[in-house]
C-alpha cells in the first residue's frame, strides 16, 4: 500500500521533472487563535488544526480551518460558539483561497521574516468575502513560516450575536495565523 | 486496480502526487488540501445534543463541562385545574436547589435538596460514549447516571425510620443520538429501588423506560417532550406515566426551561413511581428550571 502511494508520488514527481524544486509548503497543524477583547469579558479561542498549503512559486495560498477545533477556556462558550455562532455542524470548514500580491520566489532567498500582502476569498459561517490582509514570511532551514494578524467583524459573516450578550462578545474579533510549512514532497 | 486498495490512502497518495505536479490556481491548491488534511480521518465529538443537563424532570446525557459549575432552581406550581381560589395553582409550590460539577469533560457530581417531602439527593453521572464522526465513528451516545435521595421528613407515627429505610436509589442509562442539528432523542432505561416501602403490595424495584425528543425551533429555542413508562406491576397500577412538555430558552449562560407536567417532584425518585395526576384532566403543573454555569477552573 505504502509503496502505492511513493510510487503514485515518485512518478509524478519525475514527470514534472526536478527544475522545480521546493515550491510548495504544507501543514495540516497550524495554530490560528482568535481574541474578543470588551469591558466585560475577554474571549480567547485557539485551533491547532490548521490544514494550509503555500505555493512560492505561484503564489496561490491556500487555508481550511476545521471549526469544531477551537479551543476556548469555558466549556459552555466552545459548544455556543459551535452550536449558536458559528453553526459548525451546518459550516464545519472556514477556507481562504488567495494569492500574494506581487509576489516573487526569488525574494524568500534572504532571510528574515518578509512582509507580504495576500488577497483572495475568506469563507466563514458559508459567507464568502474579497479580503486583503498583511503578513510576513520567512524560510527557516527547509521549513516556511507563516505569520499573520488581521481582525475579522462577525457581522460580515452573518455571525449574529444577540442582544443580551453583545457586551460581551467584541463587534470585531482580532485573527492570529501562526504556520510552521514543511515542503512537498 | 485501485479499488484493491483503501480508498482513503489511495486518495492520500494521488492527492500529494497531484498537489506535487500542478502550478494550480488557490481554489485548486484547496481541493488538494482538503485531500491531504484528512479531515474525515478526524474524530469529532457531537456536541449539545440537548440544552441542559435535564431534558425537563430527568436527566439528559449532557454533564458541565470540566470545571464548570451549574446552580439549578427548579420549580413546580400547583396544578393548573385547581381552580381561581388556588390561582390556578401559582399560590402553591415546590423547589429544588441543586449545584452540579463536571470533574472533567465526562464525570459529574452532583447535590440537590427538594422541598418536596424534605428530601436531599446526590448523584453521579458518566458519559460513558459519546457520539462522534469520523474514525471510530459512534451513532450514540451513553451516559450512565446513579442517584440516591434521603427523605428528612419527621415521622410522626412510630416506629420512626431508620436512616436506611429513608434512601431510594435509581439506576439509569441514558441513550441519546442527535439526529440532525435541531433534532435529538433520548431513550432511558431506568431501575429505582426504594429500602422501605409503605405497604406489602408496593414495590421495592420500580422498572420503567423513558423517552425524550429535543426538537429545535429556532437557535435558542427549542421544545421539549419527556415521558416514562412504567413497566407493568404495583407501581404501574396505582401511579401513572409521567409526562411533560416545554420549552428550553438559551441566553448566555443561563438555561431556561419552563413546562408543563403532571409530575410535581423534581428528582427520579417522585416522578417515576410516584406520579398521580392526569395530565388529560388537568391536573398539570406548570413549572421551570433554570440553570447558570460559572466555570471555576479554565480547561487545560
Amino acid at each position: 500500500m505504502n509503496r502505492i502511494i511513493i510510487l503514485a508520488g515518485l512518478l509524478s514527481w519525475l514527470a514534472v521533472g526536478p527544475a522545480l524544486g521546493q515550491t510548495k509548503y504544507f501543514t495540516r497543524t497550524g495554530t490560528i487563535s482568535f481574541f474578543s477583547a470588551t469591558p466585560f469579558e475577554d474571549i480567547e479561542a485557539r485551533n491547532q488544526q490548521v490544514g494550509a498549503a503555500v505555493d512560492v512559486q505561484s503564489g496561490q495560498v491556500a487555508f481550511t480551518v476545521p471549526m469544531k477545533e477551537f479551543k476556548f477556556p469555558k466549556s459552555l462558550m466552545q459548544v455556543h460558539f459551535n452550536e449558536n455562532y458559528v453553526e459548525s455542524e451546518k459550516y464545519p470548514k472556514a477556507t481562504f483561497t488567495g494569492h500574494l500580491v506581487g509576489f516573487e520566489s526569488v525574494q524568500l532567498v534572504s532571510s528574515g521574516p518578509r512582509q507580504v500582502q495576500v488577497e483572495g476569498d475568506l469563507t466563514i459561517h458559508g459567507v464568502t468575502r474579497h479580503v486583503r490582509v498583511p503578513g510576513t514570511l520567512e524560510k527557516q532551514g527547509n521549513r516556511l513560516l507563516v505569520n499573520s494578524k488581521f481582525a475579522v467583524a462577525s457581522a460580515d459573516y452573518n455571525i449574529e450575536i444577540p442582544a443580551l450578550v453583545r457586551s460581551h462578545v467584541a463587534k470585531t474579533v482580532d485573527v492570529t495565523v501562526a504556520l510552521a510549512c514543511e515542503p512537498i514532497p | 486496480m485501485a479499488s484493491n486498495f483503501t480508498p482513503g490512502r489511495l486518495a492520500a497518495g494521488l492527492a500529494l502526487a497531484v498537489l506535487s505536479a500542478a502550478p494550480a490556481c488557490a481554489q485548486d491548491l484547496l481541493q488538494q488540501l482538503n485531500h491531504l488534511a484528512t479531515d474525515s480521518l478526524r474524530r469529532e465529538y457531537v456536541e449539545a445534543t440537548f440544552k441542559g443537563t435535564r431534558v425537563i424532570n430527568g436527566h439528559s446525557i449532557e454533564t458541565p463541562g470540566a470545571g464548570s459549575l451549574v446552580f439549578l432552581i427548579s420549580h413546580r406550581f400547583g396544578t393548573l385545574n385547581s381552580g381561581a381560589y388556588e390561582f390556578f395553582g401559582l399560590d402553591q409550590a415546590t423547589i429544588r436547589l441543586g449545584l452540579e460539577y463536571g470533574l472533567t469533560d465526562r464525570l459529574a457530581v452532583g447535590v440537590g435538596r427538594s422541598s418536596l417531602e424534605k428530601t436531599f439527593d446526590g448523584f453521579l453521572k458518566y458519559k460513558l460514549l459519546r457520539q462522534s464522526t469520523g474514525v471510530g465513528a459512534l451513532p450514540i451516545s451513553v451516559t450512565l447516571l446513579a442517584t440516591s435521595a434521603l427523605s428528612s421528613l419527621k415521622f410522626v407515627a412510630p416506629p420512626e425510620r431508620s436512616t436506611t429505610s429513608r434512601f431510594t436509589y435509581t439506576y439509569q442509562a441514558l441513550l441519546a443520538r442527535k439526529i440532525s442539528p435541531s433534532l435529538s432523542v433520548q431513550l432511558m432505561p431506568t431501575l429505582l429501588h426504594r429500602n422501605y416501602v409503605d405497604l406489602s403490595r408496593d414495590q421495592n424495584n420500580v422498572y420503567a423506560l423513558g423517552g425524550a425528543v429535543r426538537q429545535k425551533l429556532t437557535k435558542r429555542l427549542a421544545l421539549t417532550g419527556e415521558y416514562y413508562y412504567l413497566l407493568p406491576g404495583a407501581t404501574a397500577d396505582d401511579f401513572r406515566n409521567a409526562l411533560a412538555v416545554g420549552f428550553d430558552i438559551e441566553t448566555g449562560g443561563h438555561v431556561f426551561q419552563l413546562h408543563f407536567t403532571n409530575a410535581q417532584g423534581m428528582i427520579e425518585k417522585f416522578f417515576i413511581p410516584q406520579t398521580t395526576g392526569n395530565f388529560f384532566k388537568g391536573d398539570i403543573f406548570f413549572g421551570f428550571n433554570i440553570s447558570r454555569a460559572f466555570q471555576l477552573h479554565s480547561k487545560p
